[in-house]
């Protein structure tokens, strides 16, 4: 009798500690009031980050949620420190029209990254046709959809929603999955919140969510497509976001030696005069990553401009082109000496 | 009460079975859900785990990944199950792993959109009578690597068979402790490349039909470099008559047709007692780095190259004259079975120090001509008057300590 009652409090505690886990629908997790709408409940913070990742075009919606008073500490060029507990919660979505964003979205999955004591775990929740809920998915799926674009013409996609793995191959860095976005740098923009339009750091100072805030002023972020930074800010900007969660030291392309993120100065590191080493035909006959002056002439573009899976980048999260990111591309390698 | 613990017992033995079961054997069979099936095992085994695929072609459009530890994936014979990617629509290679103590055996992964195998910053990866193949023949089109662990440790290839690789068919780059064994390399540009790596053994190979038969590389610009500690032994490497056809741009791009060995850059490489045989350019080619290197930690130049033992036969009837327009340059008529460019640090060249560069053991070569060049770049490049190429074996005749086995960390 008595191993049967410790089998039964040993079967419940590893049951328990699997549900606590991961929810098998997202509306379980009570993130949203409306959930259809993407409306968050009371707590759960609404955001936006000044580059994100190009992902064929997807809108994203980004959320926070941290454990009743808990709060993250503030990093300027790393994610902030975010309590256990915390979720970063992140829906894409296709607009059915583009240019009339009133007539709604398509939401095709949810991803979480939830901050666990032994780390962060990724999940990712895939809507059902008729939009009501989300359910868990880890070994990702491929959705044939389409859209129409701001100018009024019907794009169609084969949207891949990243299985576990993928998710890690961008969050992981020397084999621990961090979340990419929300570092200070990147998140010192204003935000429509339902109080109106405030400043997203200074908000989540006010409400309790974010500590060691610096005294100083903190730098406006170049964003890729304002026209007011220059075009090697806003190309810096791009790559950084686009390119530097896999393009850095530990991360999943570090064997490559080339490095993207913002806070780079080396030159070759850069792509600079840096030859393909292991590129296959992802080189496209080119002798440099980055040859300046030339960018017809630099790999850098050439596999950012492309659609073949053995050769675009980043070779996740897109399957088209970025056509409005290729011209700063051009532009900033044309403009090097 | 009774009632109530069978019940409970019941229950238990259930979930007994189904905790339970990924440790029972479930071989995954050919059909329109196997990409899924196959993925989801991935992703949900548990370290030591073994994932058994059935016999038949697997079609996939996706690539399939694994990051769970000391897992095995199975399959019936490296000709009876097929991982065919021909319709490959997403992801840069067919099959991803970046866990540690992965074993992958008795399966082919086909044609591929990118690369076939990678294995990324893996502790311990085993392939044993793997093959990796682009099934159209030698094309510019096809993958770069077939077999390609980077920045891992303790890496076994053994038994595997590598074919139409657009860069290499096997490849270890920034790795240390490797074993390439038993394995066949055919109709790539590099048949089989260890580069950037430490403490490697390439033993009993075959390696026929590639541009380049055996690479040793360093390149700079990179996390790991410096290369040391190679054993090439024991090998055939003959007919390497594939035309180059790496995309250009590539380091490989520049292997000369018909080249046996080449080992650029690297420190204490042992090539030992392997056949040599109907290479067009050269049997064994040692060089430097050629291009332009700002990398201030990288050393271009090769040092302690023990050659000894080999039997070389009917190599050098054909240079590539523009690949290797050196070697075309400062030959006439046939050229000798090994090749050194003769490149040196300065200081060494003007005679203010001296190291060890090639050393040559006694070597077999059928051939009435020299068997030994150095080419004296560094002479013809900067005295060009003075310039004469030195075919004096005698004058390299040594001795090196051979290079240790490789022992895994695990052994």
């Amino acid at each position: 009798m008595k191993i049967f009652f410790k089998i039964l409090i040993i079967f419940f505690l590893s049951v328990n500690s699997l549900r606590a886990e991961t929810f098998s629908l997202l509306s379980e997790y009570n993130f949203f009031q409306d959930i259809k709408s993407q409306v968050p409940n009371k707590g759960v913070i609404p955001y936006h980050i000044a580059n994100p990742l190009f992902s064929d075009y997807t809108y994203k919606f980004r959320f926070v949620s941290m454990p009743d008073n808990s709060v993250a500490s503030y990093n300027h060029e790393k994610v902030f420190d975010f309590p256990i507990g915390a979720t970063i919660i992140k829906t894409f979505a296709y607009p059915v029209d583009d240019r009339n964003l009133k007539k709604g979205f398509q939401l095709l999955e949810t991803r979480l990254l939830i901050h666990k004591k032994e780390g962060w775990i990724p999940v990712s929740y895939i809507w059902n046709d008729n939009q009501t809920d989300a359910e868990i998915k880890y070994i990702g799926k491929t959705i044939e959809t389409s859209w129409i674009d701001k100018n009024g013409i019907s794009q169609n996609v084969r949207y891949r929603v990243p299985n576990i793995n993928q998710c890690k191959s961008c969050h992981q860095i020397n084999k621990v999955i961090k979340p990419i976005g929300p570092k200070g740098r990147n998140m010192n923009l204003d935000f429509l919140y339902k109080e109106g339009q405030k400043n997203q750091l200074e908000y989540w100072e006010f409400n309790e969510r974010l500590t060691n805030l610096p005294k100083r002023k903190i730098p406006k972020p170049a964003i890729w497509d304002d026209e007011s930074f220059s075009v090697s800010e806003r190309a810096r900007a791009y790559l950084d976001s686009n390119c530097a969660h896999c393009h850095r030291e530990g991360g999943s392309a570090g064997n490559s030696g080339f490095y993207l993120s913002l806070e780079q100065n080396d030159g070759v590191a850069l792509g600079i005069r840096k030859r393909p080493v292991a590129a296959g035909r992802g080189s496209g006959g080119m002798a440099y990553v980055i040859d300046p002056g030339k960018p017809e002439h630099s790999i850098l573009l050439y596999r950012m401009a492309s659609t073949d899976p053995g050769v675009m980048m980043p070779e996740l999260s897109r399957s088209l082109n970025h056509k409005e990111a290729l011209p700063l591309i051009y532009d900033w390698i044309k403009e090097m000496e | 009460m009774r009632n109530f613990l069978s019940k409970i017992i019941l229950i238990k033995f259930f979930i007994f079975i189904n905790l339970t079961g990924s440790l029972l054997s479930n071989t995954i069979q050919p059909g329109p859900l196997s990409y899924e099936e196959i993925q989801k095992a991935l992703i949900l085994s548990k370290p030591g785990d073994i994932i058994e695929l059935g016999e038949g072609i697997f079609e996939f459009e996706d690539g399939l990944s694994l990051d769970v530890n000391n897992v095995t994936i199975s399959g019936e014979g490296i000709n009876k199950t097929i991982l065919s990617f021909k319709n490959q629509k997403s992801g840069a290679e067919g099959l991803m792993i970046t866990s540690n103590g992965v074993t992958l055996k008795d399966f082919a992964v086909e044609d591929t959109i990118g690369d076939a195998i990678v294995v990324k910053g893996a502790n311990g990866i085993n392939f044993l009578r793997v093959r990796t193949e682009w099934t159209g023949g030698p094309k510019e089109s096809n993958g770069a690597y077939g077999f390609y662990p980077v920045q891992s440790t303790d890496v076994l290839i053994d038994g595997c068979i590598a074919i139409g690789a657009s860069d290499a068919g096997i490849y270890v780059g920034q790795s240390e402790r490797i074993k390439v064994l038993n394995s066949i390399a055919r109709y790539n540009v590099a048949g089989i490349e260890i580069e950037n790596s430490f403490y490697a053994e390439v033993i009993g190979n075959i390696s026929e039909h590639n541009t380049g038969g055996i690479l040793v590389f360093d390149l700079p610009d990179l996390p790991q470099q410096g290369g040391h500690h190679i054993l090439l032994e024991n090998n055939i490497v003959r007919n390497n008559d594939t035309e180059n056809f790496a995309p250009e741009g590539n380091i490989v791009g520049n292997t000369p047709n018909g080249t046996g060995i080449m080992v650029m850059a690297n420190q204490f490489v042992e090539i030992k007692n392997n056949e040599i045989k109907n290479n067009a350019t050269a049997g064994i080619l040692i060089a430097s780095y050629q291009d332009e290197a700002e990398d201030k930690n990288y050393n271009p130049i090769a040092s302690n190259i023990f050659i000894h033992g080999n039997s070389l036969i009917n190599n050098g009837f054909n240079v590539d004259k523009i690949r290797a327009s050196p070697i075309s340059e400062v030959t006439n008529g046939k050229v000798p079975d090994i090749i050194w460019d003769g490149v040196v640090p300065f200081i060494e060249w003007i005679g203010l120090r001296s190291s060890q560069r090639i050393i040559l053991g006694d070597n077999y070569s059928d051939s009435d001509t020299p068997i030994f060049a150095n080419l004296k770049l560094m002479t013809k490049y900067l005295i060009s008057s003075l310039h004469k190429v030195d075919t004096n074996y005698e004058n390299y005749r040594g001795e090196l300590n051979p290079i240790r086995p490789v022992i895994f960390e695990k052994d």
